[in-house]
């Protein structure tokens, strides 16, 4: 099997380096690009995102890139503020994402013993039947690294789910695309076994 | 303590010198002796169970110079947990080249008491997520004061701020995390400033780690438990293997304490 040719879409963020730094250590060479020839001959394509939502569909909506992405048909990994920009809505900022998946990701609430950013280690569930080769290898309930302020809710997409007040969508899958909430890069080897499955992937979703 | 409602895990955060981008370990300020290479350690604690690290330049903030970047690089390329670079950063331009280098987080302490600006200005360029303050905490006539530029002993200073005060002004300009050190406690190993860290923890909505004072496993089971910080930081303990990360975690799940294992 020829090796994968990963596009990494540029979405404007910094800190793009760790997600280039997992994927070489899987034996990758992503090539980090805003082009849309790259993106759309690439084997497989990373959405990455830190930063804010608003200011990231501005960047790729300027590129032209927003309209074309959900037309994408290889395996399409959204990272984190990526996954959320894969919902229809964000109320960061109140603003459209990719439409690929029907629902508003939201603010989620402070409560005793509950901080906001939801930051480190949680526990990653199950929410299906994990039938999906995503998740080879994967454990259930094994921890993984979160950082963020906003969550998108479960629905039938939901392939695995997180508590951190309320119960959120921590990966979710339709079609070809595939969203981790969380930073498979900083979550150790489970995150490691995530990428690698995800450059395997058959993208057989029932959704 | 776990909490039902979430299934986070408290954090057991190494912290690492950083000088010319070796680890070194300071007996007094001026004395520093290097104790090991900065990729060689922070594997090392990343396969002991570490769940995040934060290395520190400790020669940046006082001599105001910028942190050299190129060893953040070298740790970003081999390890896969989170990763904090403090000290030397009092711009957006600093934080960004240590982001783009790999880091996940930057830490800022006597520049954002200079500037308090510079936190919210971090956090609309890079998002809260990655701006943590860091807060040098003196309990003094019945109050907690914060101090500047303690990397230096010769130039540390009041910085005529309430700790509380300052606690709720990071918050509000946007911080995402607060790394509260008590400096009473730090470096006697008698136990975390429990008081201090739950009376902060009583006005902090952001994720809050405790520094300064571990010297057995029974203390992170304290700070935890009774302050209900999300993170402890610690140094000396780990270095001197003292007190193993595997055993630690092995001890706080069985004083039913959620930990990443």
């Amino acid at each position: 099997m020829n090796a994968p040719e990963v596009a990494i879409i540029d979405s404007g963020g910094a800190n793009i380096n760790s997600i280039v730094f997992a994927l070489e250590r899987l034996g990758c060479t992503p090539v980090f690009t805003q082009d849309w020839d790259q993106i759309q001959n690439a084997s497989h394509v990373v959405l990455p995102g830190v930063g804010a939502a608003a200011a990231a569909m501005t960047h790729l909506t300027a590129l032209g890139l927003a309209e074309k992405i959900p037309r994408l048909t290889q395996p399409v990994l959204g990272i984190c503020l990526g996954m959320q920009l894969l919902f229809e809505r964000s109320e960061e900022g109140d603003v459209a994402g990719l439409g690929v998946i029907p629902d508003t990701v939201g603010k989620m609430s402070h409560a005793p013993g509950i901080t906001i950013p939801h930051m480190g280690w949680n526990q990653n569930q199950f929410a299906q039947v994990p039938v999906d080769s995503m998740f080879n290898g994967i454990p259930d309930n094994g921890f993984a690294y979160f950082v963020h302020s906003f969550s998108a809710p479960l629905g039938p997409w939901t392939i695995a789910k997180c508590r951190h007040g309320a119960w959120f969508s921590s990966m979710v899958c339709v079609r070809n695309f595939v969203g981790i909430q969380f930073h498979p890069e900083r979550s150790g080897a489970l995150g490691s076994e995530l990428l690698k499955n995800f450059l395997q992937w058959e993208c057989v979703s029932r959704v | 303590m776990s909490n039902a409602s979430t299934g986070l895990a408290k954090r057991i955060i190494p912290c690492l010198d950083v000088r010319d981008g070796k680890v070194v370990k300071g007996v007094q300020f001026r004395e520093h002796r290097i104790v090991g290479d900065i990729v060689e350690l922070s594997m090392r604690y990343r396969d002991a169970g570490a769940d995040e690290l934060v290395l520190y330049d400790i020669t940046a903030s006082p001599e105001s110079r910028l942190v050299d970047v190129s060893w953040v690089e070298r740790i970003a390329r081999v390890i896969d947990i989170p990763f904090c670079v403090a000290g030397g950063i009092r711009s957006v331009e600093a934080a960004r080249r240590v982001l783009n280098s790999g880091a996940d987080k930057i830490s800022v302490n006597s520049p954002a008491i200079q500037n308090p600006q510079l936190i919210q200005q971090l956090a609309e360029a890079f998002g809260s997520q990655c701006v943590v303050v860091g807060i040098d905490s003196l309990q003094m006539n019945g109050d907690y004061l914060v101090k500047k530029m303690t990397g230096d002993p010769d130039k540390t200073a009041d910085a005529g701020l309430r700790t509380l005060d300052w606690v709720e002004q990071v918050q509000a300009l946007g911080a995402g995390e607060i790394v509260l050190n008590c400096m009473n406690q730090d470096g006697v190993r008698q136990g975390y400033d429990v008081p201090q860290l739950a009376l902060v923890r009583s006005i902090c909505q952001i994720p809050l780690i405790a520094s300064g004072g571990a010297g057995q496993a029974s203390h992170f089971r304290d700070v935890f438990q009774h302050a209900e910080v999300d993170g402890a930081l610690a140094a000396s303990i780990f270095h001197n293997q003292t007190l193993a990360i595997p055993d630690l975690k092995t001890f706080l799940t069985t004083e039913s304490i959620t930990v990443r294992t």
